[in-house]
């Protein structure tokens, strides 16, 4: 197969373009990427066993996944009624509403984070009301949730808010007029027609919790072993000098994060044939 | 949105107080993640009074935070800017092999955690780096130093331009191009006349993202700042040092910069999503005209 395919060949520039591409991609995304992981590759397997293996990063590890996998999980049921209000309601103000779902793209990760840590604090708005009935949100595993949450929220709302919006109605009232009740339209044929959409959403959530650091330094305490997540493992590390350590766990983060790409382009293929299967 | 002409069945509706509880509940949820964090950035802020609102933002480290902030969007937002135009002119308008795979690591920055972002630079040009001997040699400082934040800056932002041009150049297809080629038009003016009017929304939206992002990010910029006050510190670092050091009112009065840019980028997009979706129905409209007649 050549290149370049001819038969579109009759716009200029492909030379130059792909040329341009390749080399910035190059330079600023691949080379330095591929530098840390052959970094981390010329390593001997029992020295990374060690690193990753160590206590201190398995805590971290735990924590990263479970918090980023709780926040997703909220983000999916509270996605969902978003998306769903969103497209099928009418209320005063709606197109605010839908505008401000993307804040936490728009909102600085840090700003973001002192912003919920003083509200969750034990004398912040929320936190005092928390703080009446015995818990605790910031400072503790419960405050990395409620950050990851909050930067998770509109993947899930944004992937799923156009499939509800595509779906052909008659195939509830179809549901509808063989006896079906609501709820059971909605069990049995809303949910899933949007499934893959929503299983996309909650994979992007947690791929980006996973490597979330500003939001969550602030309201986490970053205390070793109990609330220090694995972004912040790497920031201890460097500022330690253990260029090494931060090296390994630093790759086994790229590695995480490619595999949840290669899941997430999965789902959404299967979001999209189901999507074109209507 | 509500796109249906005909009236909406009694089938595919829920009952009233059903509407009004997940309306509420959304609502309330909305209220609670979202919109208490803003407005508590603007009351801390204002905590003190306006003067002293004023006061945290005029002083000299937080006047060099913004110098910098700008400086590092006003390199990385246009260096991405032609990186997309030329991915997408390469992607959406020929066919070649690899085009998956080319598309696939365009994306590879957004799933990356911002400390790595950071975290290849140091690898890379510090003094542990591969690099890092032959540029102390030439005593030439990457990261660290202002270089080292827009290398990460650029990182961060580097799908932006090029994820929102790429869809809509494909949609739209290359036959205008190709009329204006075979018409005699050169490249440039081909560029310039048929494919920019046709994708500005999307550029813009695309710029307005990519500048957002550019301002605010905290991680990348983190780890390869030196965290020198007044010298390596973005507006974000700036925030940090202000809120680690209690000085809450000086934090949150310069992180109310950042929210309001937030603010500006959410209203910018939302009217260039709406300008698009005119654009659209006009279209449509045309077309539909054109059949009947």
């Amino acid at each position: 197969m050549p290149l370049l395919n001819k038969r579109h060949s009759v716009l200029p520039g492909f030379g130059i373009a792909a040329g341009y591409t390749v080399l910035y991609m190059s330079l600023i995304v691949l080379i330095p990427l591929a530098a840390m992981a052959l970094r981390a590759a010329t390593m001997s397997p029992g020295d990374i066993w060690a690193l990753v293996t160590d206590a201190r990063v398995i805590a971290a590890c735990k924590l990263s996944f479970g918090a980023s996998f709780a926040a997703a999980l909220v983000n999916i049921v509270f996605g969902l009624l978003v998306a769903w209000v969103l497209v099928r309601y009418s209320f005063p103000g709606k197109r605010i509403v839908d505008a401000l779902v993307d804040l936490p793209f728009a909102l600085p990760t840090a700003v973001a984070g002192i912003a919920l840590t003083t509200l969750y604090a034990p004398n912040g708005w929320i936190g005092k009301l928390l703080a009446a009935i015995g818990i605790k949100v910031a400072y503790s595993p419960l405050g990395i949730i409620v950050a990851l949450t909050f930067i998770g929220l509109p993947f899930v709302v944004r992937t799923v808010q156009p499939v509800l919006e595509e779906l052909d109605r008659e195939i509830e009232e179809a549901a509808m007029s063989l006896g079906a009740t609501r709820l059971q339209t909605f069990l049995r044929v809303l949910l899933p027609t949007v499934l893959p959409a929503l299983l996309a959403g909650f994979a992007m959530a947690f791929a980006r919790a996973v490597g979330e650091y500003g939001s969550v330094v602030f309201i986490s305490g970053n205390m070793p072993m109990r609330t220090e997540i694995l972004p912040l493992l790497i920031m201890t590390k460097l500022e330690q000098y253990d260029y090494v350590g931060a090296t390994v766990i630093g790759s086994l983060m790229l590695l995480i994060s490619f595999f949840l790409l290669f899941i997430i382009n999965l789902l959404q293929r299967w979001s999209g044939s189901r999507a074109s299967a209507h | 949105m509500s796109h249906s002409l005909t009236p909406r069945s009694v089938a595919t509706r829920e009952a009233p107080i059903v509407r009004w509880t997940l309306t509420l509940l959304a609502l309330l949820f909305l209220v609670v993640f979202l919109v208490l964090p803003l407005v508590l950035v603007f009351v801390q802020a204002l905590e003190k009074g306006v003067s002293a609102y004023w006061a945290a933002l005029l002083e000299p480290d937080a006047y060099s935070a913004i110098k910098l902030t700008l400086l590092a969007a006003a390199i990385s937002v246009p260096a991405n800017l032609v990186f997309g135009i030329a991915a997408s002119w390469a992607i959406a308008k020929f066919q070649f092999c690899g085009k998956n795979v080319l598309l696939t690591l365009i994306d590879v920055p957004f799933s990356v955690s911002p400390v790595i972002s950071g975290l290849i630079y140091v690898l890379l040009f510090g003094l542990q780096g591969w690099l890092g001997p032959w540029l102390y040699e030439h005593d030439i400082q990457i990261v660290f130093a202002v270089p080292g934040i827009v290398l990460a800056t650029i990182f961060v932002t580097f799908p932006f331009v090029a994820r929102e041009l790429i869809p809509l150049m494909e949609q739209q297809g290359t036959e205008e191009e190709e009329a204006a080629i075979l018409l005699g038009a050169s490249g440039i003016k081909t560029f310039l006349r048929v494919t920019i009017p046709n994708i500005k929304w999307g550029l813009l939206y695309g710029v307005i993202l990519c500048n957002a992002r550019a301002m605010g990010e905290f991680g990348a910029v983190s780890v390869v700042s030196g965290h020198v006050r007044g010298q390596t510190n973005t507006i974000p670092l700036h925030v940090e040092i202000l809120y680690n050091e209690y000085n809450f009112v000086a934090a949150f009065a310069v992180a109310s910069l950042l929210a309001f840019l937030a603010l500006i980028t959410l209203a910018l997009k939302s009217l260039v999503e709406w300008n698009a979706l005119r654009v659209q129905r006009n279209q449509e409209e045309i077309e539909r005209e054109g059949i009947e007649s």
